[in-house]
């Protein structure tokens, strides 16, 4: 399976993220922000972390309109697997692809640090190898993850299942002191109400190898690799 | 056609929790500032709109806003207009 992982002026993972896309055996394909067009052929698309177009206006604004995002935008709208890590997730809320919008965290801080996710869903094509309430520790490094909605929006997300991630403690609390950065109900990664598109702050792709000190995050792309094989 | 200038002012939703705004708050407290409260912090962003007439103006400074300067879900955004004065620079 081939999947897309695109590099904007500002990626700061996208090698990390085409690492992450190869360990369950699948092919990462190399897109340019200036390209107009997907590949044929290509499963899913990885928007991947770091700080495109310097965070300007606000962070993952200007990523948005490049051209690349029309068409991805496109492949989301068409049923396409289409996966945002840190910045990713926030180009994708930018591109109205995901609810909500992420703001500075709550203590004003660049948070970089391990942190623990509880799995809250496992039918999902990005927590399919996954058991609900099992516990991922993955590393998180944003100053803008703190995830925000109008309360009939975070009602919308929350009844319709949206949330796979949620900070917790090792043991799968779901407390304020797991809350890394202010986010409502501790909400570290959602899903379209469709199911196709998936945005988290977390970086799997940091915790994907033994020398990272976590392989925690293999599973996210497990998940993945599982979704694109089934279809 | 004229050249009107547009005043922009984007700031959090009042329902957002504002932490810099707050942290800020603390500090002029600590500053023993008597009766400041509420501080919101914000961006302020100027343009120059070439349009036939004001409302005409307005209306596309609102569109830049809705599409691009500030995102509704958690932005409120103020918008001052008026004719840029001759004589002034660019």
């Amino acid at each position: 399976m081939k999947i897309g992982v695109v590099t904007f002026p500002g990626s700061n993972c996208n090698a990390d993220a085409e690492f992450g896309a190869t360990i369950t055996g699948n092919t990462a394909v190399r897109l340019w922000h200036k390209d107009t067009a997907l590949p044929s052929g290509l499963d899913a698309v990885i928007l991947p972390g770091g700080f495109s177009y310097g965070d300007y206006l606000r962070t993952g604004a200007i990523a948005r309109f490049s051209p690349i995002m029309q068409s991805v935008i496109a492949f989301a709208n068409d049923g396409g697997i289409v996966f945002g890590i840190c910045n990713g997730f926030q180009i994708l809320c930018e591109s109205g692809l995901l609810p909500g919008a992420l703001i500075r965290n709550e203590g004003l801080s660049f948070v970089c640090k391990d942190v623990y996710l509880r799995v809250e869903r496992t039918d999902s094509p990005f927590t399919r190898a996954l058991t609900v309430g099992s516990v991922l520790r993955i590393p998180i490094a944003h100053g803008e993850g703190r995830f925000t909605a109008p309360a009939d929006v975070i009602n919308e997300i929350e009844g319709n299942n949206q949330v796979l991630y949620r900070y917790a403690t090792s043991d799968g609390s779901i407390v304020a002191e797991a809350n890394p950065n202010g986010s409502i109900n501790n909400i570290a990664g959602i899903t379209n109400a469709r199911g196709n598109v998936m945005g988290m702050m977390p970086h799997p792709e940091r915790a994907s190898d033994p020398l990272l000190g976590s392989t925690d995050g293999v599973s996210v792309f497990a998940s993945l690799a599982l979704e694109l094989s089934s279809r | 056609m004229k050249t009107y200038t547009a005043s922009i002012i984007v700031s959090l939703r009042r329902a957002i929790l504002d932490v810099q705004g707050k942290a800020v708050e603390n500090a002029l407290h600590s500053l023993h500032m008597q009766g400041m409260a509420n501080v919101r912090i914000g961006k302020h962003i100027e343009l120059d709109v070439l349009a036939p007439d004001i409302d005409t103006a307005r209306s596309t400074v609102e569109e830049a806003c809705a599409k691009l300067l500030a995102n509704p879900v958690m932005e409120d955004v103020r918008i001052d207009i008026a004719e840029k004065a001759v004589g002034a620079s660019a």
